[in-house]
């Protein structure tokens, strides 16, 4: 091998470890909240009360800091479950199926607030609550794809079979990332189109846009932290027999 | 800019607020109910090991 993929490798085998997962994710975590409570604290103050109102919108767009920040965050989330999930099936890592079955409730949760906060977004401004255009059906879709691997996860026995068989679900869904980032494009839609991930320039003033990115940010903070919670027990769990877990519940009992 | 005022959202606190509160609740029951689960897998694992 080459010299600097040997560290690379090595570091991948420690991480993929399920003892060494358990405490190392123990040790980051208070430095995760830390950063997670500046980041939602500043993007809050910026979002809530420094930047002005819209033009058009006037307050409402506020919804915008967790509307936004929530769609996208049901998308990278839905990837990660599909990825994570594609090495567990590959592989057969265990953390990558830990991981990609913890991932599903909190992209389903995020899923979830983008579509009320659009709702309650679209009341005031479109008039309605909800239309059946190509962004507000194709998130939905979403929702059903995660919702779909929590139950089909549930349903079944043995853990290894169930990582398996959401996995092929997870990849199948991955259809519906594109649908939903191309919608407004592709389709007449009543949702507006992109106003940030625009090739020239975002159409928002740096005094919405920065708020709007740091509460993005923040909410990758957020996942990491729910992630970490669910993965361990999840990991706990699965591994019950396991000499580390049974180590750790020997000096729990003491 | 008073209290009230920030509150009021400018006629549309209702639906900001909401947002806010329901993405709240949402994210916190994400964090809460993983904890929770893994207190009753201790505890319950421990039951197991004394009978």
């Amino acid at each position: 091998m080459f010299l600097v993929p040997d560290i690379v490798v090595r570091f991948y085998h420690r991480m993929a470890s399920p003892p060494h997962f358990y405490s190392f994710t123990k040790k980051i975590m208070p430095w995760l909240v830390v950063i997670f409570v500046l980041l939602t604290g500043a993007g809050l103050y910026g979002g809530l009360y420094l930047a002005p109102a819209d033009y058009q919108q006037g307050d409402s767009y506020r919804i915008i800091y967790i509307h936004v920040p929530s769609a996208w965050m049901s998308l990278f989330i839905y990837m990660v479950m599909a990825i994570t999930g594609a090495i567990g099936l590959i592989w057969r890592i265990k953390l990558a199926e830990v991981i990609s079955i913890s991932s599903a409730p909190i992209g389903a949760s995020f899923t979830f607030i983008a579509l009320v906060t659009g709702s309650l977004w679209g009341k005031p401004m479109w008039g309605t609550w909800w239309v059946w255009d190509a962004r507000l059906t194709s998130e939905l879709i979403l929702l059903f794809l995660y919702l779909g691997v929590i139950g089909l996860y549930g349903a079944i026995d043995d853990k290894k079979i169930a990582s398996k068989s959401v996995a092929i679900l997870a990849l199948v869904g991955v259809v519906n990332i594109p649908i939903i980032h191309y919608s407004v494009e592709w389709w007449n839609t009543l949702h507006q189109g992109p106003t940030v991930t625009k090739m020239d320039k975002p159409s928002i003033h740096v005094s919405m846009l920065i708020p709007l990115l740091l509460m993005a940010l923040s909410f990758k903070f957020y996942y990491l932290i729910a992630l970490i919670q669910r993965a361990r027990v999840e990991l706990l769990k699965r591994e019950r027999n396991s000499q580390w877990v049974k180590t750790m519940l020997a000096e729990q009992q003491q | 800019m008073s209290l009230a005022e920030f509150f009021a959202m400018g006629g549309y606190g209702f639906y900001v607020w909401t947002s806010y509160g329901l993405t709240l609740i949402v994210l916190v029951a994400n964090i809460v109910i993983p904890v929770m689960e893994r207190r009753q897998f201790f505890r319950q694992s421990l039951k197991q090991k004394r009978k």
